[in-house]
């Protein structure tokens, strides 16, 4: 069964984002959007995370806090890069700390562009994430099959 | 006709099958009420299925093995502690296996690395600290007058126990909210928004073990309120009255407060149990001595 897209939990992390961004995320779990009515929930905590929402370019500081937070996030997971510059670095891509898109360092599976990312995009983004999150539950799922069939090959 | 001996049984099976049913319905009428409480719509009702459901569809991510044999524990004592008290057992043996299955909880969050799950691991022995006089007090009452510690003898006693007991109630709602998380007391999980300590206790639970977790707080809140109904057992209607209300009040409180500090839980904890809770069994063993 697909419970994955009835309850999918939210880890938000600011890659040096201005706020702007962060600023959206936050007005998207108020009680005017109410996101838990699909039950959405912030967690705040990786290992309870399905979906991870990042805003801002990377810079070199926080490089290795991104891959340890997203290496922490059980499988199946999807990662949303809102906004501009999480995209692609946006006006700070030629700064001499800015690394560029979150891409450059984990995989990106959405992309919320926009400067800041309205509320209504970043929804409609975590909704486009929730199919593609279904997709990789299910080849999770023929992955450990398909172990488990080669294992019984090599008896 | 069941015989007379297998009644402890089929309670304890009863128990074990649905009350996770009812412990997840009770969670996600929680959820709506404290939503609408906020002005929100709302999850669907069965959200809290969905959740576990999901749980057990993610990798089982753990920092250390013995996490999974301390997770394990902690949800088959509890369930053990609800059998015992449904299938009519001692009150006192069902309040230790109760305590043990929470030591087993702070042993798994000691298990990992992690300094948000060491602090909420020593909140949580905190919070067993602060509950456990109360939870004590609320047996010996009973015991007092029903002359019993067996919660059959105490449920087919026909004594309306509120009515000696109320100091006792009031404190067993109190710490209630300690034993429900519940948020001026919530100190160990951060069960809402709030991120201060992560996820406290369960921190470095995912997947299937998190699920488990949440599986051992359903068995945990109809047992909570299999107590609340012992006050009331001679009238069952009002019994199912008064769970109502009891919880409604909970989910107020946990709505209109905000979080304490862990000194101030275990004091007023403790100072409640030592008004309320003292006081009302000295009235009664003191009209025992004096009244025939």
């Amino acid at each position: 069964m697909t419970y994955l897209k009835k309850s999918p939990w939210l880890l938000h992390y600011d890659a040096s984002s201005c706020n702007g961004c962060d600023i959206e995320v936050l007005a998207a779990l108020t009680p005017l959007y109410d996101v838990e009515r699909f039950g959405i929930i912030n967690t705040g905590n990786p290992k309870h995370a399905d979906i991870f929402l990042v805003t801002g370019g990377v810079n070199v500081q926080n490089k290795q806090v991104l891959i340890n937070t997203y290496e922490q996030i059980p499988e199946p997971k999807v990662v949303i890069a809102i906004g501009i510059c999480a995209t692609s670095g946006g006006i700070y891509r030629e700064c001499y700390n800015i690394l560029g898109g979150i891409d450059k360092i984990i995989p990106v599976d959405v992309y919320v562009p926009g400067c800041a990312a309205r509320p209504e995009s970043i929804i409609d983004g975590v909704v486009t994430a929730l199919g593609i999150l279904e997709q990789k539950r299910l080849a999770m799922k023929t992955k450990t099959q398909t172990k488990m069939v080669k294992v019984g090959d090599a008896r | 006709m069941i015989p007379e001996y297998l009644a402890p049984f089929i309670w304890a099976v009863l128990y074990i099958l649905l009350a996770p049913v009812i412990g997840g319905l009770i969670a996600g009428i929680d959820r709506k009420v404290t939503a609408r409480m906020q002005g929100r719509v709302g999850p669907p009702l069965l959200q809290p299925f969905y959740d576990v459901a999901k749980l057990y569809e993610k990798e089982n991510l753990v920092v250390t093995a013995s996490q999974n044999f301390f997770v394990l524990s902690y949800l088959v004592f509890m369930a053990v502690a609800g059998a015992l008290f449904f299938s009519g057992g001692d009150m006192l043996l069902v309040i230790f296996a109760f305590t043990l299955s929470h030591i087993f909880l702070v042993l798994g969050a000691y298990a990992s690395y992690s300094p948000y799950s060491h602090i909420g691991a020593e909140r949580e022995l905190l919070q067993i600290v602060a509950y456990e006089p109360m939870i004590i007090l609320t047996a010996v009452g009973m015991y007092m007058v029903t002359k019993s510690f067996f919660v059959s003898t105490i449920v087919t006693s026909n004594i309306p126990i509120i009515l000696y007991l109320p100091g006792v109630f009031i404190g067993y709602l109190i710490v209630l909210t300690i034993k429900l998380r519940k948020s001026p007391f919530d100190l160990s999980t951060s069960h809402h928004a709030h991120q201060e300590l992560v996820k406290g206790v369960t921190t470095d639970f995912g997947g299937p073990n998190l699920g488990k977790i949440e599986i051992a707080h359903w068995y945990e809140y109809v047992f909570l309120l299999g107590v609340v109904w012992l006050f009331f057992a001679w009238n069952p209607l009002l019994a199912i009255v008064a769970i109502i209300i009891a919880y409604f009040i909970e989910i107020l409180i946990d709505n209109t407060f905000a979080r304490v500090k862990w000194q101030m839980m275990l004091r007023s904890a403790w100072i409640i149990a030592g008004t309320l809770g003292l006081v009302n069994l000295g009235v009664l063993y003191y009209l025992r001595m004096v009244v025939p």
